[in-house]
């Protein structure tokens, strides 16, 4: 079985809400819609204090190249625009609606059936993508129309999907394959033609084998795509490791995987797009695992783009009593919150709930050389070194030692024996050195 | 015997002088003719090599000032006046008398003003925790209390007070910047030191509109503009919901801290105020 060489670690995997499936949450009294949901540039506003929207209508335009458009998710009037802590855990301008009813937008299509033949051309499938405010919802968020352009000059040949979902705990993508299956498989069909690629990859990690039983009796029907099951290994889910699992091609230092001929989606991407081309629909919900060791219910939701994660959490069965950290994200490369009423936007796949006693850190010592850290890198970076340079503000020889290469899995703050804080430090150091190289490139 | 010692006596002293001579005409021929007055301006420095003046170190400030014969702008934060007027008299120079200045802390958001909201137990320095979060008690520009200021400090002028979890600078600061360059959000400021060290400042710099400020801390400026009013010289501006002090132009006449409603101005090193018994809680020394 497939995976990538280069380091790695096994995390237990603890997939408690594998076996849920999927619910639609109830709709709150009120949404937060953040204007900065995806990488790059904020959306600017298009409705006003007062307004009463539509769901599905669009409420925020990304201006940029890099940036991407934000539609309503629920239907009532605009409270007002303002500054709304995020998960981010700082202030930032977000648009809230008091909720009224459901009422969406005209030409969206609202019902389940299946909608096979793709009608639009590839220039209109990625204008589509852009203006329905697609983005990657793995949870770094690069919007979706961008990497479904290829630059000139370069021809991608192969599609990868992502349903490797490698994080412990988190089950939104596997729920996602096994119950919309054949739409996410159109998704990658309309992906293929707007990329024009002939041939399609999904990886799936084989501690999902129902997921991947169910693809596999599916793909006969749909030309081109494949299903490669993946041996389990924490970072798996990164762009970078995918592509050298399933195709076993190494995307250069700095550059981008189109350079090597691939391009990688999301299973939730997928979807997202399907539901884009084929229904109108813009990118207004997503699934959201609700998980933890104490939480009553482990659940999946389909939960609107604003719901307050508390809402989230009271669906699920309410913070169990000795919970110590909530977690947006993952375990290995989420952010505790500090605050509960943010709201769930795109990059929302999961909110986790860690008892106190499995979230305190290790006691820090000093560090014993034993290298683990540099051999389970999955970039081939040597952590224990970039950390210490970025502590000691050494930020271009960070640079020399390749810390931008940094993924920022974690693995390394995982597997440290002395409980270093690796990752803090080398994500100052990446801050640093990124903020250094665009003031020289200006 | 006496043979082989004669031999080796003149052929290592043979020797011993060529390579002398040699020496010698490399040491002429690439000789640099140094000012020497750059040694004995660097003398006169305190040579800490802060980088209080700007330059790399005490020997830079002395290479520059010779290099310009001039004093102008140049200035020696630890050494302040003194130190520029022996090298204006070695120089022969006019030495501009500047005012002596001080590190302030713009924060007084304590763990009482400011009760923290979340518990942090990442890497303990501010300028990972600035990163990631606004800080324990929830205000996004205030001051993150895990020491980076502190640890920049080359004079042992600062100190973690852990009660309040603010920092606290010292009298023998010498204003040389390290701790302003460290601070991830530039709280510390440098001001002049004012007559008899006393000092009038707003001790905050939070830019949230006053409602939001004031929750997360209770000593915020929250943009009210009554000090504004009550300033005859036109000290101070509000600016995005922020007053600040010119300290230029700040005559310490102590008119603005009695009507902050919030106690964000503060007062240091005045003599208690008489007439006014009502007068709020000494401010925190900063």
């Amino acid at each position: 079985m497939k995976t990538f060489k280069l380091g790695g670690v096994h995390p237990p995997e603890n997939k408690l809400s594998q076996s849920a499936a999927i619910e639609v949450l109830p709709l709150p009294e009120t949404v937060t819609i953040p204007l900065s949901q995806h990488l790059g540039v904020p959306a600017n506003p298009v409705v006003k204090k007062g307004d009463s929207v539509k769901a599905g209508q669009l409420i925020a335009k990304g201006e940029a190249f890099i940036s991407a458009n934000i539609h309503s998710s629920v239907s009532g009037t605009v409270q007002k625009i303002d500054d709304v802590v995020d998960t981010s855990g700082y202030r930032k301008k977000a648009i809230v609606i008091k909720v009224e009813g459901d009422i969406w937008e005209d030409g969206i299509d609202l019902s389940k059936d299946l909608v096979k033949d793709i009608s639009l051309s590839p220039q209109e499938i990625v204008s589509r993508v852009n203006e329905k405010g697609i983005v990657g919802m793995g949870g770094a968020t690069f919007p979706s129309h961008v990497k479904l352009m290829v630059p000139q000059g370069k021809t991608a040949d192969v599609l990868i999907i992502n349903g490797v979902e490698c994080e412990p705990y988190l089950t939104s993508d596997h729920r996602l394959m096994l119950e919309k299956a054949e739409e996410m498989l159109v998704g990658i069909q309309i992906q293929m033609k707007a990329l024009n690629v002939d041939r399609a990859i999904i990886g799936v990690e084989n501690n999902k084998p129902d997921a991947i039983d169910h693809l596999m009796k599916l793909i006969p029907e749909y030309p081109g795509i494949s299903v490669e099951p993946l041996k389990v290994k924490y970072p798996q889910g990164g762009e970078k490791q995918l592509i050298k699992a399933l195709v076993n091609r190494e995307v250069p230092s700095g550059k981008l995987p189109i350079e090597v001929g691939c391009v990688v989606h999301n299973v939730g991407t997928s979807f997202a797009v399907y539901e884009a081309v084929q229904k109108n629909k813009p990118l207004v919900e997503r699934v959201v695992t609700v998980t933890g060791k104490g939480v009553k219910e482990p659940s999946n939701f389909v939960a609107r783009i604003g719901t307050p994660i508390a809402n989230l959490i009271e669906a699920a069965g309410g913070i169990p009593e000795n919970t110590g950290k909530v977690i947006n994200g993952g375990p290995m490369m989420g952010k505790a919150l500090s605050d509960i009423n943010a709201p769930v936007t795109k990059g929302t796949s999961g909110i986790l709930l860690f008892p106190q006693a499995e979230t305190s850190r290790k006691p820090v010592h000093n560090c014993i050389r034993c290298g683990r850290c540099a051999s389970i890198c999955p970039m081939g970076l040597e952590p224990y070194l970039l950390a210490v340079l970025a502590s000691h503000k050494r930020f271009d020889d960070c640079e020399t030692e390749k810390v931008m290469d940094c993924i920022e899995c974690g693995s390394c703050l995982y597997i440290c024996p002395s409980g270093r804080p690796l990752l803090d430090q080398i994500r100052v150091g990446k801050n640093e050195t990124g903020k250094m190289i665009r003031l020289r490139n200006r | 015997m006496n043979e082989i010692t004669l031999i080796s006596v003149i052929s290592l002293g043979s020797l011993g002088t060529i390579a002398a001579i040699i020496l010698y005409m490399v040491a002429q021929k690439f000789k640099v003719i140094e000012d020497p007055r750059i040694d004995i301006v660097a003398d006169k420095l305190p040579g800490a090599n802060c980088g209080g003046c700007g330059l790399a170190g005490c020997r830079a400030l002395a290479e520059e000032i010779v290099k310009k014969e001039s004093l102008e702008g140049m200035s020696c934060p630890p050494g302040g006046n003194e130190v520029m007027g022996e090298i204006a008299k070695v120089l022969g120079l006019e030495a501009k008398e500047q005012d002596p200045t001080i590190a302030v802390v713009r924060c007084s958001g304590s763990r009482e003003n400011a009760p923290p909201k979340v518990k942090y137990e990442g890497d303990m320095t501010c300028a990972f925790a600035h990163n990631l979060f606004a800080g324990e008690g929830g205000c996004p520009k205030g001051c993150l209390s895990y020491g980076d200021c502190v640890a920049s400090c080359d004079f042992d002028a600062m100190y973690m007070d852990h009660k309040t979890g603010l920092p606290v600078i010292k009298d023998n600061c010498v204003s040389c910047g390290a701790c302003v360059k460290a601070c991830p959000r530039s709280i510390i400021e440098i001001r002049k030191r004012g007559k008899k060290d006393r000092r009038i400042f707003v001790s905050c710099i939070n830019v949230e509109k006053g409602g939001v400020a004031r929750k997360n801390c209770q000593v915020a400026c929250i943009g009210c503009g009554k000090c504004v009013k009550e300033c005859k010289f036109d000290a101070i501006t509000l600016e995005n919901n922020l007053a600040y002090i010119d300290f230029n132009k700040c005559t310490l006449c102590r008119k603005c801290p009695p009507v902050c409603p919030t106690n964000a101005i503060h007062e240091l090193n005045f003599p208690p105020r008489r007439q006014r018994p009502e007068t709020k809680a000494e401010p925190a020394e900063a």
